[in-house]
């Protein structure tokens, strides 16, 4: 019982990474209807600034802080420079739009060892530390409550963003219906923008946590699957759902690879994945979506 | 895809390059034009080998080898709107197969060449299958998966794979004897020759009642429907074909390569393939092969310190072209030809007006 | 008060000479037509005439050339978001009910161009008095409500901007007759209520015209007779083309 306990805590771990880049994920499709392959190299390309900002002597939240205003900077420049135009030639056709995140996913990881910042892998503070409690007969690490608070804090930030403030209404206004919402004054395109801003900021914060030990090129390639497959089960125009899915994929990946022999360590994308397939197969929009997944 | 300005300038020019060109050079009738035309091209494919060194052939080999996945993927986006890009597994599949049938189990090739092609045929039309319930662009979800999955199974079945340590193809392919190929020619010529079967398959497919009804299925898919079209049938069909290509593709290159290891079928296997097909030109039977040259021959020409660069400028190019030449490198060659139609209609109607007047 | 020269004073909207149209299709040639302030006007003409397109020019929803003045200046090539700030409101035909968010939200989205908080809640409030349906359903997805009722509320919430000026596309598609003629009931009280001038294209001209000070007919993108809501009423070609009597 405590050794199932203990690998679903380092699911909850695992997955809290997941949720925190699904979440990314789920708020560039509420505000535009797609999928952004790049997100997890975005959030790489992030948590670079982050550690750089940590090297130049600031403490980590102080850096961290930094990286999440450069992935706002970025997503929003991505939107402006890359995704408007294309979206306005294409004419409603996501196609020319999902090749361009998969260029952007292509030359953000290829960039990025290319950058000042140099081609080795920087080394990284883990978060919270490495100490840990014990609780009922196993492990819980600091990192992994750590980890909880953060994204429950996400879930927190982004409710209040959305049901509180004159941005999120705008924000998913937009989202529901463009055209309307132009008419009563919001400047849509200024909100894509935005949109993708705050996407990979919080994308940011899911580079930070999932980083074991250092940051390099390969850091995000393996949560964006996990993270796909988390928005996926949850529904892809749910924030709540990214959360959950997230929680459960890690949690169910995690308990599969150390039950099943023929899963292992080594194979634990493979239960992300069916469940990717099944979800899709038995129930499109999700645990918690409401559309019909028809632009993915 | 949309988004073509009406603008003509430099496409106006070599249109009319190309009807005077046209014009000039028509002697005899058009069919006879064509069989020489592919007369031409059977002979220069002959001759490559007897004439230019092994690395050529094997880069062209290698070239061909690419065409085909690509021509895979091309039918896939071009003909059902979907995009893959996973289709390196399948890719990996193929080659894999082969390996492991030939090698472990003694199988003659030509019968582990149609079980890799019908496996990875199986594993397109899983995965294609949520095409069942939804649609849109979930495949490129799917896929990635696929192509994220695909280098760590074969770590983890390394028994059967040789994982990260690889596998080495036996007994390798030789040439009949007495015909006097070094290796290199024999397997460039067979490569060729499973490749003109593929695109002959695909010309055709395209060109047939299930090809126009692709075409409607990816035009209005409840227009389709109306038209009897079975669509889920029809496009897992076409899933299934299409990353069937991508294996046979795949198995032809160990041929050469005689070697197969995780490492060379990680998603960048796949990003290739897309790169191929966006540069030749979506939805065209001769795109895929100039996507391939251009993704096999440049950056084999690149001096050392520029190869690192080389996922960036795929980037740059997969980004520019969707910007700039959205039909890719034939959709370049419909504009200029669709220019010199316009030109020689313009000239006959100016010439009417000449013995008018 | 808007409209700040003394000469124009009364002019709240003057279009000239506007061709627009989709892709190579065009709709409207040289179309020209004012509306004063305070004014409601009617725009009448069959399937096709381009009613629609006359207001998503207007709006800056489609590119168009001409000109069209608002508030004594040119604003042709604005964004629609630019224009709502400018006051001018648009409530597109089908309703553009903002589905996923609340009844509530959808109005307070309408005012996404004002600061004044204490008044949004009001005027929000003063809406729910005045639909009583709306505010029983505050809190319900907007999508889910009736064709009448999204109507409603698509008025409402182009009015929560405070426009000098509202648009409005055929409000009584897909209505039923009763519901349609109480709708136009309320958008004679608000014209009179606020002075809120109101450009409206209609189907339904005995209805449009009842309420209305004057009109235009729309015939193939052009103007083809125009007059007070009264000549229209008595002109025989327009009772025989539009009225049905």
């Amino acid at each position: 019982m405590s050794e199932f306990l203990q690998f679903t805590f380092i699911g909850l771990q695992r997955g809290a990474v997941y949720a925190s880049l699904a979440i990314a994920l789920v708020i560039i499709f509420r505000t535009t209807g797609l999928l952004n392959f790049a997100q997890g190299e975005m959030a790489m390309f992030s948590t670079y600034f982050v550690s750089v900002a940590y090297d130049a002597g600031l403490p980590l939240p102080a850096a961290v802080v930094v990286g999440v205003a450069g992935g706002f900077l970025l997503g929003a420049a991505a939107q402006v420079l890359l995704v408007r135009p294309v979206s306005n030639r294409s004419m409603g056709n996501p196609l020319p739009i999902v090749i361009v995140t998969i260029g952007l996913f292509l030359g953000l990881n290829g960039l990025a060892p290319r950058m000042p910042w140099g081609e080795t892998t920087r080394p990284f503070p883990v978060p919270f530390g490495t100490g840990s409690i014990e609780l009922l007969g196993a492990t819980l690490s600091h990192r992994t409550i750590g980890t909880l608070l953060v994204l429950a804090s996400e879930v927190a930030v982004l409710w209040l963003l959305f049901q509180k403030t004159r941005l999120g209404l705008a924000l998913r206004g937009v989202a529901s219906n463009a055209e309307s919402s132009s008419l009563v004054g919001i400047p849509v395109n200024r909100m894509l923008t935005v949109g993708w801003g705050l996407a990979a900021a919080f994308g940011t914060v899911a580079g930070v946590l999932s980083v074991e030990g250092g940051v390099d090129n390969t850091l995000m390639i393996s949560p964006l699957v996990f993270a796909f497959a988390a928005a996926t089960l949850g529904g892809f125009d749910s924030e709540l759902g990214a959360v959950v899915g997230g929680l459960i994929v890690g949690v169910f990946s995690e308990l599969v690879a150390h039950y099943v022999d023929l899963v292992g360590q080594d194979l634990k994308l493979l239960p992300a994945f069916v469940l990717i397939l099944l979800v899709l197969l038995l129930r499109p929009q999700g645990l918690f979506g409401r559309a019909q997944v028809t632009r993915v | 895809m949309a988004g073509d300005s009406r603008s003509t300038g430099v496409y106006g020019a070599l249109g009319s390059v190309w009807a005077t060109l046209s014009t000039r050079a028509a002697i005899g009738p058009a069919w006879l034009r064509k069989a020489v035309g592919w007369a031409l091209l059977a002979g220069f494919l002959y001759w490559i080998p007897t004439y230019y060194p092994e690395s050529v052939v094997t880069a062209l080999t290698k070239t061909v080898c690419l065409a085909i996945a690509a021509l895979g993927l091309n039918l896939l986006t071009g003909y059902t709107g979907q995009i893959s890009v996973g289709h390196g597994a399948f890719f990996g599949i193929g080659a894999y197969t082969l390996t492991i049938l030939v090698t472990d189990h003694g199988w003659g090739y030509p019968a582990a060449m149609v079980v890799a092609a019908a496996l990875s045929f199986v594993v397109g039309v899983i995965v294609g299958l949520p095409a069942l319930r939804i649609k849109g662009l979930y495949l490129a979800l799917v896929t990635l998966g696929l192509a994220s999955l695909f280098p760590l199974a074969v770590k983890r079945f390394s028994d059967l794979t040789g994982g990260s340590q690889g596998k080495r193809l036996r007994p390798p392919l030789r040439p009949p004897e007495g015909s006097g190929l070094a290796n290199d020619q024999f397997i460039y010529y067979v490569t060729i020759a499973v490749a003109v079967v593929c695109f002959v398959l695909v010309r055709n497919l395209v060109r047939s009642r299930v090809g126009r009804s692709l075409i409607a299925i990816r035009d209005n898919e409840t227009a389709a429907a109306t038209m009897g079209v079975n669509i889920t049938r029809t496009k897992l069909a076409v899933f299934g074909v299409s990353a069937m290509l991508a294996g046979i593709g795949g198995a032809l290159s160990v041929l050469d390569s005689r070697f197969v290891n995780a490492g060379s079928y990680q998603i960048d296997r796949s990003i290739e393939i897309l790169v191929a097909v966006v540069i030749g030109g979506v939805a065209s039977i001769a795109g895929p092969i100039l996507g391939a040259v251009a993704v096999v021959f440049v950056p084999d020409r690149l001096p050392e310190n520029l190869a690192v660069w080389k996922p960036v400028m795929f980037a740059a190019l997969l980004i520019g072209l969707v910007f700039l030449a959205p039909g890719g490198i034939m959709g370049m060659f419909k504009r200029i030809g669709g220019e010199a139609r316009v030109a020689l209609a313009r000239r006959a109607a100016a010439d009417d007006g000449d013995t008018s007047a | 008060m808007p409209g700040g020269g003394e000469l124009m004073a009364d002019e709240l909207l003057r279009v000239d000479g506007l061709d627009a149209g989709y892709g190579p299709v065009q709709v409207l040639r040289g179309l020209g037509f004012t509306v004063d302030e305070g004014e409601i006007v009617v725009i009448l003409g069959a399937n096709g005439a381009g009613k629609t397109t006359t207001l998503r020019a207007v709006s800056g929803m489609l590119p168009a050339s001409g000109s069209v003045r608002f508030k004594g200046q040119e604003v042709l090539g604005r964004r629609p978001d630019q224009l709502c700030s400018l006051g001018m409101a648009h409530v597109p035909q089908g309703r553009g009910t903002i589905t996923d968010l609340t009844v509530d939200e959808n109005l307070r989205l309408g005012a996404y161009t004002r600061k004044d908080h204490a008044e949004i809640s009001a005027d929000v409030a003063s809406w729910y008095d005045t639909f009583p349906r709306l505010g029983e359903r505050r809190d319900q997805a907007a999508g889910s409500m009736s064709g009448g009722e999204q109507q409603m509320l698509a008025i409402a919430r182009a009015l929560m901007s405070r426009p000098t000026l509202l648009l409005l596309d055929e409000p009584s598609l897909g209505l039923a007759p009763l519901v349609t003629k109480e709708l136009f009931a309320r958008i004679a009280d608000i014209n009179r209520e606020r002075g809120t001038a109101v450009l409206v294209v209609e189907q339904n001209a005995n209805l449009a015209l009842s309420v209305a000070a004057r009109g235009y007919v729309l015939e193939t993108g052009q103007i083809l007779t125009s007059g007070t809501a009264e000549e229209l009423q008595n002109d025989d070609a327009v009772r025989q083309a539009y009225l049905g009597r």
